[in-house]
């Protein structure tokens, strides 16, 4: 909307929302410069907000204490599994729903929806037994599979979203110049989905990041991931907030940058397709 | 409009999903289903056997039921509130004209890419510290005695920490929404002599009606649901035990696995009335 | 070569069913055009060639083997789409390229044959490019050169103008007149407009509701239409179709008579009206001619300028011999 507006209008506009937006962003602010400061900078009240000796020290003792780095590996190797074992299993589905819809398809589609509802602690303890049963209790592949399942509904539907917008005569176009079915996928309608690929990705490494139920519940040392790491701080010995938003800021910063990217396309996503 | 050759394609390029997200799905809600009518306790003997509906009759009897329940709608019910109103605020501000909207947007969109664990061990910490926190330094500057957040105000500062999670969502979806208006219906209004006022009731609000009732469901499932905030808070402690709080602690804390499995189906029962909502809404869309 | 037989072909999508049985036979080499009202199958009966729907029943085969069940990729025919189909994510020289690829030609093959059709196509400048980057005209030439490089043993064209504006219409209407002479191979073209059918066709199949309506060349149909259907689709602008009293005189239930086959005077002549509407177009003047009890509207064409206007009382006089006579089912009285 290029409405015309008045400098002064436009400038006030421009001071309301930066006050609000900042006032919003402050917790993660204030996150980010604690995380530099020294333990006793960091309670220090009246609290210094600047101007203080900007120390790393923090950073090195985190890693160094609670082995930072291997939280961070399965953060990385479960959002990253998850997402593209969801992606290898939601393509062809979404393939053949936007392509070649049948009868059931909205019914399918709605069901799929469905199951993300399912309240995770409706089946907490089935989940429980069964990774007791298969000694998956504390692994990685374990927590993985769990995390697909979660977001696989919506994988499947950003991703039908998205193949519905391609025309389907290229595909038929692929077919009659000889492409078989899987060069017809690999060829012409992956590398034309890029972008929408690309966001499903995103979002789902997002929710991956960021699941703290099932994180929480089915890991203890091993296999656990940064939200585990930082639960771990919430007992009374690890009230160090220097140290503390350290942790935070390693946690929270490559999901950041990537949610600022993936904004527009998180809308969707997480409306399944009703709000774009 | 394809061939037989393609449509049996189509189905088996379909079926892993299918037959996934159904197994997913069914083998451990048939076990929830199947503990909640046991005596069932790991430690204390395992299965015990077969006890009809007295784990329903018990998990609605119990003391914590009720308040739990109260405890979950207060929760849903205020963080939704506080999301769709500041977020309507919010989004029409950001649809305004400005200088360094982009950032603007990047600002308030960040909290909900804030892990749940994170956004409620700061909050705890580093703001609602009775001792160290900001807001005691906060109100100490002003002379007023330092609130114990946490134990004395539980319920509202586990919103507030919701709510400063939820806030962009709600806000991001209404502002794509307010954006899909066509902006020559408001200038028609304009031209037609209706006052900003009237123009956000009779045009604006109505417009985003649908976006609003998106909100509510998708954040009354996650929200129903949340369990990190207080995992990390309070425990449950201080009146702020929820539904699936309440759950989790007679599954995995006091390994009742009986009694929590009856608990599970209420909450799946309540979680399934509000899907059906969400999903004939949804359903619409896809006809389109 | 690409001789295509269609043996009691049905199509039926569920309980609707889009083509009847039908035959029809596609000689090669032949320039074969399907026209009709929308819905009338053309489309369908081009994708059940292409193997992008399956027959109900019936059989389909292409150069003498059977083909019916066969994969579109197995058929060996190329197609142009509507919409171009092009892909967009690929440059012109790697869109011509993508047939001969899937078909795991040699790279020096490949780079000679794509070569070779962007010099006939006008296309070599644009080879770098990609779709997207291009005018509606050089996107249709890149799906014509995407097809004609693999050597097809027929090409099918589904309505390929009918998103280009009026004047790059009839430019490339020539050029796909010109391509078929210099490649001789069967072309099958699906279209609604008959002004199309009738320049480019070696044979025009008429359908209606699935139906073969009429096979023959433009101008047999021109001529001698089968009935009421064709002889009101065939022509431009369209035939007078009159019932009635002047029909019963031909003894006949419709008669026809072609606006090219109508004299003007403005004082004799047995049939007499107003004129409502007159086009001077130069090389010829359209009058739309009401009250003259026969139709409520005749159409004539006269050659040159003729100088009736709205308004003015006008005779017609229907050259006897051209007069098309049907019966009370609409065919053709011989």
């Amino acid at each position: 909307m290029a409405r015309a507006v008045t400098p002064r209008r436009k400038a006030v506009n421009t001071a309301l929302a930066w006050a609000v937006g900042l006032l919003i962003f402050f917790p993660i602010l204030w996150t980010i410069l604690t995380s530099f400061k020294t333990e006793a900078t960091a309670i220090a009240d009246p609290p210094v907000w600047l101007f203080f000796d900007w120390t790393l020290e923090n950073y090195a003792v985190v890693q160094e204490r609670s082995d930072y780095s291997r939280f961070l590996w399965n953060s990385i190797i479960i959002a990253g599994g998850s997402t593209l074992l969801g992606l290898i299993i939601a393509i062809p589905a979404a393939w053949s729903m936007a392509f070649v819809p049948s009868r059931f398809t909205k019914d399918i589609l709605l069901w799929m929806l469905s199951t993300k509802m399912l309240p995770a602690v409706g089946v907490l303890y089935p989940i429980y037994l069964i990774f007791i049963q298969f000694g998956l209790l504390d692994t990685r592949i374990g927590l993985t599979v769990v995390i697909m399942f979660i977001n696989l509904p919506i994988i499947v539907w950003m991703l039908y979203t998205y193949f519905k917008e391609i025309p389907g005569e290229i595909l038929e176009a692929a077919r009659m110049d000889g492409a078989t079915l899987r060069e017809e996928i690999l060829y012409v309608l992956t590398p034309m989905a890029i972008p929408g690929i690309a966001s499903t990705v995103l979002l789902n490494v997002i929710l991956a990041w960021n699941e703290a139920f099932w994180t929480l519940n089915l890991t203890a040392a091993k296999a656990a991931p940064l939200t585990a790491f930082i639960a771990s701080y919430s007992s009374p010995e690890g009230l160090f907030y220097a140290k503390l938003s350290a942790a935070s800021t390693m946690a929270i910063a490559p999901i950041l940058i990537l949610g600022w990217f993936s904004q527009k396309q998180l809308v969707r996503g997480l409306t399944f397709g009703a709000v774009k | 409009m394809a061939t037989q050759h393609s449509r049996t394609a189509a189905r088996l390029m379909l079926a892993p999903a299918v037959i996934l997200l159904l197994g997913w799905m069914l083998v451990p809600l048939t076990m929830t289903l199947l503990f909640s009518f046991k005596q069932y306790l790991p430690m204390r003997g395992g299965d015990l056997g077969w006890v009809g509906f007295d784990n329903y009759i018990r998990f609605v009897g119990s003391s914590a039921f009720w308040p739990s329940v109260v405890t979950t709608l207060v929760i849903v019910g205020s963080v939704l509130v506080i999301t769709i109103v500041l977020g309507v605020l919010l989004a029409l501000l950001l649809d305004q004209p400005m200088w360094g909207q982009g950032v603007v947007r990047i600002l308030v969109i960040a909290p909900f890419f804030v892990m749940p664990t994170v956004s409620a061990l700061v909050w705890k910490n580093m703001f609602m510290d009775p001792v160290n926190g900001l807001f005691a330094h906060l109100w100490k500057f002003f002379g007023a005695t330092p609130i114990s957040w946490l134990s004395e105000a539980s319920m509202t500062s586990i919103i507030m920490i919701v709510s400063w999670q939820w806030l962009p969502f709600a806000t991001l979806i209404l502002l794509t929404a307010i954006q899909s208006l066509d902006s020559e219906q408001l200038e028609a209004a304009e031209m037609d002599g209706a006052p900003p006022l009237s123009r956000f009731g009779h045009i604006i609000l109505p417009h985003l009606g649908r976006a609003i009732a998106i909100v509510v469901l998708i954040q009354t499932i996650f929200l129903l649901g949340v369990f990190a905030e207080i995992f990390v808070t309070t425990q449950g402690s201080f009146g702020t035990r929820t539904l699936t709080y309440l759950i989790f602690q007679r599954v995995l804390e006091s390994q009742n696995v009986g009694l929590g499995s009856a608990g599970g189906v209420y909450a799946i029962i309540l979680a399934n009335i509000l899907a059906i909502f969400l999903m004939r809404i949804v359903g619409k869309n896809l006809d389109r | 070569m690409g001789r295509i037989v269609l043996e009691q072909v049905t199509k039926s999508f569920g309980e609707v069913t889009v083509i009847p049985p039908l035959d029809l036979t596609i000689e090669d080499g032949e320039f074969t055009v399907f026209v009709g009202p929308s819905g009338c199958g053309k489309s369908t009966l081009l994708r059940l060639i292409a193997g992008l729907e399956d027959v109900s029943s019936g059989r389909i085969a292409i150069d003498g083997t059977e083909a019916t069940a066969l994969s579109p990729s197995k058929r060996r025919l190329a197609m142009v789409f509507q919409s171009y189909a092009l892909y967009p994510h690929m440059t012109v020289r790697k869109n011509i390229a993508f047939p001969l690829r899937m078909a795991g030609m040699d790279k020096a093959e490949q780079e000679r044959r794509v070569t070779q059709a962007a010099s006939v196509l006008n296309l070599t400048d644009y080879l770098e490019r990609r779709p997207g980057q291009l005018s509606g005209g050089q996107r249709q030439r890149v799906a014509i050169g995407r097809a004609i490089v693999r050597e097809p043993s027929a090409f099918l064209f589904d309505e390929p103008l009918s998103n280009l504006d009026a004047a790059l219409r009839v430019g490339m209407r020539l050029e796909i007149s010109e391509l078929h002479k210099r490649l001789a191979t069967t072309m099958i073209y699906v279209t609604h407009d008959q002004v199309e059918a009738m320049t480019m066709a070696d044979k025009i199949v008429v359908l209606r509701a699935g139906h073969i309506e009429q096979v023959g060349s433009p101008l047999d149909l021109y001529h001698n239409p089968r009935n009421v259907f064709v002889a009101g689709f065939i022509g431009s602008p369209t035939m007078n179709l009159i019932t009635g009293p002047e029909a019963a005189k031909h003894n006949a239930r419709t008669i026809g008579v072609r606006p090219e086959h109508i004299t003007v005077s403005a004082t004799e002549g047995p049939w007499s009206g107003t004129v409502a509407v007159s086009e001077h177009l130069g090389s010829d003047t359209f009058f739309h001619v009401h009250g003259t009890g026969l139709a409520d509207s005749i159409t004539v064409r006269a050659g040159g300028e003729v100088g009736f206007r709205h308004g003015d009382r006008i005779h017609l006089t229907p050259r006897a011999d051209v007069i098309h006579r049907f019966d009370d089912k609409g065919l053709r009285i011989a």
